[in-house]
């Protein structure tokens, strides 16, 4: 695989050239979008003796609160948001990445945990198979919007509140893609492997811990990248109908209220940042646990 | 089953009138057909036949990993379930078999890990057993890193590592040139020699049965039985040169008589 891929510049350049269509495609559509805006809000109070098409499109890329900003209104508010303000800032977009992450982890880890065992209920028991596994694919397909504030409502009248309802939504999002790559990993030893732990006399403990789970990592480790993906998402919107001080979904939504569209794209973009670097860190971790496997890994 | 019953005098393997039906749905089939055999301790037995004998089928019975329909087995006095988890048996498959995140070292490792012995003490013997196949300066490969004939002989230090009383091998050379199944059968006839174990040994190869075996067991498909049971005229030390020697292919003759007197006058 390695070597099909490339160097780094021939790796990047595809992306490079996407980026610059994306951008390109997104300065015309600010200039398209904002025009109506700007020809009846800016353009008036700033050129009252007429304007040149170049002013229309400048006014456009720096007016406040477009309909759609311009990248680089975006990329300065997360900028001047990460050091104009300390750490601890609502104002700092760092710090609402922290406490969604925050949310995101712990409800990863008890939703990878949460996976792992409901997958290895499946595969040591016919009847969990035939009772579990129908009910955990329903579960999903119930919006997580709609799951989500009866969560917060319970758990709050239980007592629970700031990390934990957010983490168990988090969770609801997590375990679902872990369980169904388990199953089939715990399930992907061969039939000589399987038989090779039965002329030992290997218990079933050991024959989980010594060829079933070491056989399913590779499934877990791509099942764990999604999960982590849709533990932000599940934080995110854990956030919205609480009402909440902190986190970026917390920020998109008083980003909206208060028509800050600028601001509710750097949370945006922080957002799409926090998925990316969680994701990363997940991959990493699975690089550093494979390595040694070799082409083994993956070949069966 | 008192201490007696287990004396060095009592078959390692006693098998008795055993069948093994597979259901299907016009005809029943008889992998198996009122097999009797007895192996005694030492031997080195190997099941020679054409595919669909019943060869395999004998062996995985013996070692617990598939039931009879009729009769009994017997290894060691105890039912080869009983004798499972007294861990009496090494199985070494067609195939290796190595788990591919595990080093060399780890994978001989494995059962005496399983057995509970202690790290160091597992390690030692791994290391030892590792160096009896020649595989020393191999323990931190992994398994890919390895030729086939090398993955086997791994597999083999795996399978005698934890000492069992009975060494079960499926054609373990099967997959391999010829040449490196030459030499792994020399070092077999050699391990054989210095251990002693009890060896049931499948395989479709004639020379390879003869060079190795005190007994030779013929079988025959549709129903899987066996034909012939010849006891080899071959002194116990043997080299790779013996195979020239008008002894050694008289026996080798016996042997493809048998094997095609089974072919062609079967039902």
């Amino acid at each position: 695989m390695a070597a099909n891929r490339g160097s780094w510049p021939q790796r990047a350049l595809p992306v490079l050239v996407v980026l610059a269509a994306v951008l390109l495609a997104w300065y015309a559509g600010a200039v398209g979008l904002n025009r109506a805006g700007v020809l009846e809000r800016v353009l008036p109070n700033t050129h009252p003796n007429g304007h040149t098409l170049g002013d229309l499109v400048a006014a456009t890329w720096t007016m406040e609160r477009p309909v759609l900003p311009a990248p680089h209104q975006v990329a300065a508010d997360l900028w001047s948001s990460l050091v104009d303000w300390p750490l601890d800032s609502p104002r700092n977009l760092l710090y609402h990445a922290a406490v969604t992450a925050h949310a995101t982890l712990v409800g990863f880890v008890l939703g990878a945990l949460l996976g792992i065992a409901l997958a290895a209920a499946i595969v040591h028991s016919r009847t969990l198979d035939r009772a579990l596994l129908p009910w955990i694919v329903a579960s999903q397909t119930v919006p997580v919007l709609a799951i989500a504030p009866i969560v917060l409502v319970i758990l709050g009248t239980l007592g629970f509140s700031g990390v934990a309802p957010k983490a168990a939504i988090a969770m609801y999002l997590c375990f679902f893609p872990v369980t169904v790559a388990m199953v089939q990993g715990l399930r992907a030893p061969q039939r000589i492997e399987t038989e090779l732990m039965h002329t030992y006399a290997a218990s079933r403990w050991q024959a989980f811990w010594l060829l079933r789970m070491p056989s399913a990592l590779p499934f877990l480790f791509p099942s764990l990248r999604v999960a982590i993906a849709a533990g932000v998402v599940g934080a995110m919107v854990a956030e919205l109908p609480t009402g909440a001080q902190a986190g970026l979904g917390a920020k998109l939504l008083t980003g909206s209220y208060y028509g800050n569209t600028v601001g509710i794209w750097s949370a945006l973009l922080m957002s799409a940042l926090l998925g990316l670097g969680l994701t990363a860190a997940v991959a990493g971790i699975e690089r550093l646990v494979l390595r040694r496997r070799g082409q083994a890994g993956g070949v069966k | 089953m008192n201490s007696n019953d287990r004396s060095d005098r009592q078959p390692a393997v006693s098998v008795r009138r055993a069948s093994v039906v597979y259901p299907a749905a016009d005809a029943p089939v008889h992998a198996l057909s009122d097999i009797d055999l007895t192996i005694g301790q030492g031997e080195f037995i190997s099941l020679i036949g054409p595919s669909g004998c019943g060869k395999t089928t004998l062996l995985r019975v013996i070692a617990d990993l598939e039931p009879i329909t009729s009769g009994e087995v017997l290894v060691n006095g105890l039912t080869p379930h009983e004798a499972r988890l007294a861990r009496a048996y090494g199985y070494v498959f067609q195939a290796p078999a190595l788990f591919p995140w595990r080093t060399v070292l780890a994978n001989v490792m494995l059962p005496l890990q399983i057995q509970g012995r202690p790290r160091a003490e597992a390690e030692a013997v791994a290391r030892e057993h590792l160096g009896r196949v020649g595989l020393t300066g191999f323990e931190a490969k992994y398994p890919w890193q390895l030729s086939g004939g090398m993955q086997q002989r791994v597999s083999i230090a795996r399978a005698l590592g934890f000492e069992p009383k009975i060494l079960m091998m499926d054609e373990p050379f099967g997959a391999l040139d010829e040449i490196t199944r030459d030499d792994l059968n020399d070092q077999l006839q050699k391990l054989w020699q210095r251990e002693r174990r009890t060896v049931v040994f499948v395989t479709h190869s004639i020379a390879e049965a003869v060079y190795l075996s005190t007994r030779i067991v013929v079988m025959t498909p549709r129903p899987g039985r066996i034909l012939k049971v010849i006891d080899s005229t071959l002194p116990d030390e043997r080299t790779l040169d013996l195979r020239d020697t008008p002894e050694f292919m008289a026996l080798a003759h016996e042997v493809r008589e048998g094997l095609a007197h089974g072919h062609g006058g079967g039902h």
